[in-house]
């Protein structure tokens, strides 16, 4: 086969799914712990800006990704006050994150820079590039430089810690202390108080930890992807992490598929414009791109498994006795 | 042992609710003093510009509209115990069933004729939209709240796909259909005005409003007095009681979801029929999400939700004004303020309870 | 021999209701200690106490012989005493090992702990013979098991004294079998265990020593060669021969008006709720359903009334026969003038959130009086529920107030009148005097019996023998989800009723 196209579309497949991976891995955490995040598109959209704005003016890496990741947990502790301190609605608060995040980036962006809510580009020293340079074009007629090198070694450090990332959440879910604490406390909340635990501690914890993967989610928007923030540049994605999670049970490393899936879709809808297919003439890009949801509504309805939530997902807990 | 907040009715109806619209406009406030803005600059601008003139007003009136046909929705779904977010997808699939009948019959039919027609159109699609996740989470028990977010995606690529396939004139590079016919346009206030005699500003008011104001009596009366309305609501407060007197509950989430999406389905005659004259792309814009707001606000209740409406009319348009006239100041602070408003009225809506019940003992054992 | 707890002087009050009072006695440390009552007894709340759930008004308990004070369930671990309750706290999605860990886990990474944990914890497997696949799920596993898990989870925090919950309750006979074992083995360890039951044959097979509650007060304790299964029946259901019986009452039960046969029907967790129940109910007749609660009389109720349907059996009503696949309809009953006053008033009963005037209306929603067309017709609405409120002494007389504004025993006179309202040949009632003051009692007792009188066929299901005995016509006894016996209520005394309460199989009515 082409390695070209190969090379081209594993390349394409890895950036989309990183942006995603990160936030999904972000929900597992917090609704793991039994805290529905409909917020993840607002948060993601919050980092991104906060990135996007520091770095320009500070010309510094490490403030950008430092603000994205502060004001990310600081929109989930949020979330954690009215949701998980005051027992209010998860939904409506994710659904009011989102809002607030959509209107203030904006508002912020054209008071502060007044183009148009665009934010100044970012130098290219300040941005995340390759961290191999010799691999930005997939080179035809070499199999291996093109599907490995360009497919695989030429993305920028955020990339291969999103999948780091897989394999951290993995790790602290089922192999720490904590992680197994969290576990607990998103399906019986009543037995870890019990047992002496605080839910209300472990589910902040839980949220504190989703706004540091949120943050390096938006960060990789400003930071890696683009040079600067323009407005609702998150384009539904959290939305598309958060089917990716539902689609992966909850569970980190099918999650890392459905987000690879989606991320496979996505890099497929450009290159599939315009291609007729055999026996089915052109696909429409906008079905290549609906995809992920309905696959998503597809699973829910349970036409191919089921995808049980935490049995705590979504219900205020209140200490009786 | 854990004491309910027993709240007196005119506390939890009247001063809780416009405590929490304080508070979030009071952080609105903060927001604007942080881009540098007098608050109170921006205030005066903005009921200026929404009520200072009788054009703002019929900017702000049309805007509230749309708001009433969202708040409804969520309103209706909310008493049948259903959170449904996805009036966004609902509105654009009765935007694109008013575009495809306006298409195909406007031509053929007179005004009198056709306006109900669209207005049937707009609520039977949105209610299709609306009736799928509903079957799905009545039936399948699928989550009613992802499948109506996915659902407003499918809808955005579904519109998208009408127009660039085959409801953009050939030739057109913009992204919208061909024209309605006059007879499928609603008349708008203006117009009518003229028709009598009186000169009123142009403004995008049109009929919808009446149709809004109708559709409110109709949503008070289904609710409240009719049989349907009974049997939903007890399923949305007691399903366990419900089940006890005989009520199906699946059936009643498929009734409460199908005239929610109806509901939001009309904003398409305002919005399509009434101000583009055209199938667009996005022309909800959010709509379906500040209907949260506007039945958070409005307490689930027709006559709170117009009052909502109006007061986010206001805010929309008075927005758009103060983005022209304040450097600076962008349409989006609306937004901030709305997504404030949501967050203070809905999500944190009783955190300030236990003060109040505090401040009252104490006020009413003084006495 | 010293005492492993020693209780004096407990009292205990939640509102109106003493649960615990003066509740004095010792447990001995090493044997198994045997605390049987009816519901309401105060059994629970004493063990609730002794865990630190609770703080006793009065009185207090020594452990090991030094006087404590348990302030809450980490202390009563600290103090060595464990808990296995009814309904297991356990999360199904993680393994057994898991479960044990969590919370003790001793350390940060699992895996070293686990291994750590599961040495330990074999040893200890090893030693009281309870066996539990460590690294299975909780989800997979069946209710025999989990229990012994929960036994694993108390000793591995270092219980010394046990407190187990109605243990057998979602057992299989085999099941229990193997607890019996377990418990011994544990005792000839040296754990002191504190048995709840009401099944008299494990107390007389198990126990050392067994203390008898009733009605929040000790009646007595003795070493179990002192006790008789008679005796401990007698013991617990006392003399109560205080009925309300009007003299020279004749009873003429007339045609049968449900038939129920074969009733068989399973909780969710496999274990039976209903095994082959049959039962006749004919106009004119209350008959009373006594027994323990738990052990199916709600699941008869929700199959009769059409709220479930069961897996096996069938019924006959008002000229219908009902098999499993097609069963009765909630919507059906009342057409066939079955009319249901339904044990949880609060959740099922009313809609706590609509006013009275349509809460009154709750089930009878589709009748045409109350419809005008598409519509509802309130004014026949809100002249229905002041009639209501007005026939059964409803307080306050405001037909606009909401559902939950109102007190329990007027909640239940309200939906005693909806439900007697409408003249229903057949009437289930659980529970109706739960809760509800002294007058409304009488009240609805009065009630009950004229709508016997005028020919209704009445089952009441109660929790309160005294209930059963001052109402019913004819008493059927359920135990483990069986009628264990049926007696005219001229029959019954007391030593014969607890006896079936307490019975495992069906025993001829005397």
């Amino acid at each position: 086969m082409d390695e070209v196209l190969i090379a081209s579309v594993l390349a394409s497949t890895l950036r989309v799914s990183a942006p995603l991976l990160l936030c999904a891995m972000a929900g597992v955490l917090s609704e793991r712990a039994g805290v529905v995040d409909l917020g993840l598109e607002g948060k993601m959209l919050f980092a991104a800006f906060a990135a996007a704005a520091t770095a320009s003016v500070t010309h510094s890496t490490a403030f950008g990704l430092t603000a994205a990741i502060a004001v990310a947990c600081v929109a989930s502790l949020l979330h954690g006050f009215a949701c998980v301190s005051n027992r209010g609605d998860q939904v409506v608060s994710g659904v009011a994150l989102n809002m607030i995040a959509a209107g203030l980036t904006v508002v912020l962006g054209i008071a502060w820079f007044q183009q148009g809510g665009q934010t100044p580009p970012i130098e290219p020293d300040v941005r995340l590039t390759a961290i191999a340079k010799g691999f930005a074009e997939p080179q035809p007629g070499h199999w291996f430089a093109s599907v490995v090198g360009h497919g695989f070694l030429s993305h920028n450090v955020l990339v291969y810690v999103a999948f780091l990332m897989v394999a951290a959440v993995w790790f602290f879910l089922e192999r720490t202390r904590p992680g197994l604490r969290l576990r607990a406390v998103g399906e019986n909340p009543a037995m870890v108080e019990a047992a002496g635990m605080s839910v209300q501690g472990l589910r902040y914890q839980a949220l504190l930890m989703n706004g540091v993967l949120c943050g390096l989610a938006g960060s990789y928007l400003t930071l890696a992807q683009n040079a600067s923030f323009s407005p609702n540049m998150t384009a539904g994605r959290g939305f598309i992490a958060l089917a990716a999670m539902i689609f992966g049970k909850w569970k980190p490393l099918p999650t890392l598929g459905a987000c690879l899936l989606f991320g496979f879709l996505d890099a497929m809808a450009i290159r599939l414009q315009g291609v007729q297919l055999p026996g089915v003439g052109e696909v429409p890009v906008q079905l290549i791109q609906a995809l992920p949801y309905i696959l998503t509504v597809v699973l829910l309805a349970g036409f191919i498994g089921s995808a049980i939530a935490p049995k705590a997902l979504g219900r205020p807990y209140v200490k009786e006795r | 042992m854990s004491q309910p907040l027993q709240l007196p009715r005119w506390i939890d109806i009247g001063l809780l609710p416009l405590w929490n619209l304080a508070i979030a406009l009071a952080v609105a406030g903060l927001v604007v003093m942080v881009i540098g803005h007098s608050p109170w600059q921006a205030l005066t601008v903005l009921l200026n510009g929404a009520l200072g003139s009788v054009r703002g007003l019929g900017y702000s009136l049309y805007y509230a509209t749309t708001f009433i046909f969202t708040g409804l929705a969520v309103a209706v779904a909310i008493h049948a115990g259903l959170f449904n977010i996805g009036g966004e997808g609902q509105a654009t699939l009765g935007g694109v069933g008013v575009a495809l009948v306006a298409l195909w019959l406007g031509a053929k039919l007179p005004a009198v004729v056709m306006l109900p027609l669209l207005v049937v159109a707009s609520a039977v699609f949105g209610m299709l939209w609306a009736a799928l996740p509903a079957y799905l989470q009545a039936w399948r028990g699928s989550h009613i709240v992802i499948t109506t977010i996915m659902f407003n995606f499918l809808a955005a690529g579904l519109n998208g796909y009408l127009l660039v396939n085959w409801l953009r004139p050939a030739g057109s590079m913009a992204v919208e259909s061909a024209e309605f016919a006059e007879s499928a346009r609603m008349p708008a206030l203006h117009q009518i005005a003229a028709a009598l005699g009186y000169e009123l500003p142009s403004s995008p008011l049109n009929l919808s409003l009446v149709i809004a104001l109708i559709a409110c009596v109709f949503v008070g009366w289904f609710l409240w007095k009719s049989a349907a309305g009974y049997a939903v609501r007890a399923v949305g407060s007691a399903p366990r009681a419900a089940h006890y007197a005989g009520i199906r509950p699946r059936a009643q989430v498929l009734i409460a979801m199908a005239i929610s999406g109806a509901l939001a389905g009309m904003v398409g005659i305002n919005e399509i029929s009434g101000v583009q004259g055209k199938l667009t792309l996005d022309f909800v814009a959010g709509a379906g999400f500040t209907g949260i707001a506007v039945s958070l606000m409005g307490r689930n209740h027709p006559i709170g939700i117009i009052l909502a409406s109006l007061l986010f009319g206001v805010l929309y348009q008075g927005g758009v004004e103060v983005s022209f006239e304040l450097q600076g100041f962008s349409r989006e602070m609306v937004v901030t303020a709305q997504g404030l408003i949501v967050l203070f009225s809905g999500a944190m809506a009783t955190v300030s309870a236990p003060l109040f019940a505090r401040i009252y003992v104490a006020v009413k054992g003084g006495r | 021999m010293t005492s492993a707890v020693r209780l004096q002087g407990i009292s205990k009050r939640f509102g109106a209701v003493q649960a615990n009072r003066e509740v004095s006695f010792d447990i001995a440390a090493g044997g198994v200690h045997g605390l049987v009552g009816e519901n309401g007894a105060g059994k629970s709340t004493l063990m609730a106490i002794l865990y630190g759930y609770y703080h006793a008004d009065a009185g207090h308990i020594e452990v090991n012989g030094q006087q404590v004070h348990i302030a809450n369930s980490q202390q009563a671990i600290g103090l060595g005493i464990g808990m296995v309750h009814q309904h297991f706290m356990l999360v199904d999605t993680l393994s057994c090992l898991e479960n044990i860990m969590l919370g003790a886990e001793g350390g940060f990474f699992l895996t070293a702990s686990k291994a750590k944990v599961k040495a330990k914890l074999e040893v200890l497997m090893a030693e009281t013979g309870l066996q539990v696949h460590l690294d299975a799920l909780v989800a997979d596993l069946p209710v025999g098991e989990l229990q012994r898990l929960e036994i694993l989870k108390a000793l591995y925090r270092g219980a010394r004294i046990l407190i187990l919950d109605e243990p057998t309750a979602v057992l299989t006979p085999q099941e229990t079998d193997q607890l019996f074992v377990t418990l011994r083995k544990l005792k000839e360890r040296g754990t002191t265990i504190i048995l709840i039951t009401h099944k008299l044959r494990e107390v007389m097979s198990l126990c050392s020593a067994v203390t008898v509650m009733r009605a929040g007060q000790v009646v007595e304790t003795r070493p179990i060669v002192q006790w008789t299964e008679e005796s401990l029946a007698e013991s617990m259901v006392g003399r109560k021969v205080t009925l309300g019986r009007p003299e020279g009452m004749e009873v003429h039960a007339g045609e049968v008006r449900l038939r129920a046969s074969g009733l068989m029907l399973k909780h969710a967790n496999g274990v039976p709720a209903l095994k082959d129940v049959n039962l006749t109910l004919k106009a004119g007749e209350i008959v009373g359903v006594a027994g323990v609660s738990g052990n199916g009389q709600s699941e008869l109720l929700e199959v009769l009334s059409g709220l479930r349907a069961p897996e096996g059996g069938r019924m006959e009503l008002g000229g219908q026969s009902f098999s499993p696949e097609a069963w009765l309809d909630t919507a059906q009953a009342r057409p066939l003038r079955l009319a249901h006053v339904p044990e949880d008033r609060h959740a099922v009963g009313l809609v706590m959130s609509f006013p009275a005037w349509e809460s009154a209306v709750l089930g009878y929603q589709g009748l045409p009086k109350y419809r005008k067309g598409a519509s509802m017709n309130h004014a026949a609405m809100r002249d229905a529920t002041r009639q209501m409120q007005e026939r059964f002494d409803v307080r306050p007389r405001d037909e606009n107030l909401g559902s939950s504004k109102f007190s329990g025993g007027n909640q239940q006179k309200l939906i005693l009148a909806r439900e007697i309202g409408e003249q229903p040949t057949v009437l289930l009632v659980g529970q109706p005097t739960r809760g509800v003051d002294i007058g409304a009692i009488e009240f609805i007792h009065g009630q009950l019996r004229a709508l016997r009188d005028a020919g209704c066929a009445v089952l009441l299901v109660s929790s309160e023998l005294d209930e059963i005995l001052a109402l019913a016509d004819r008493v059927v006894v359920m135990n483990c989800g069986r009628i264990t016996g049926e007696l005219a209520i001229e029959n019954c005394d007391e030593k014969r009723l607890g006896l079936l309460m307490a019975a495992q199989e069906e025993r001829a009515a005397a």
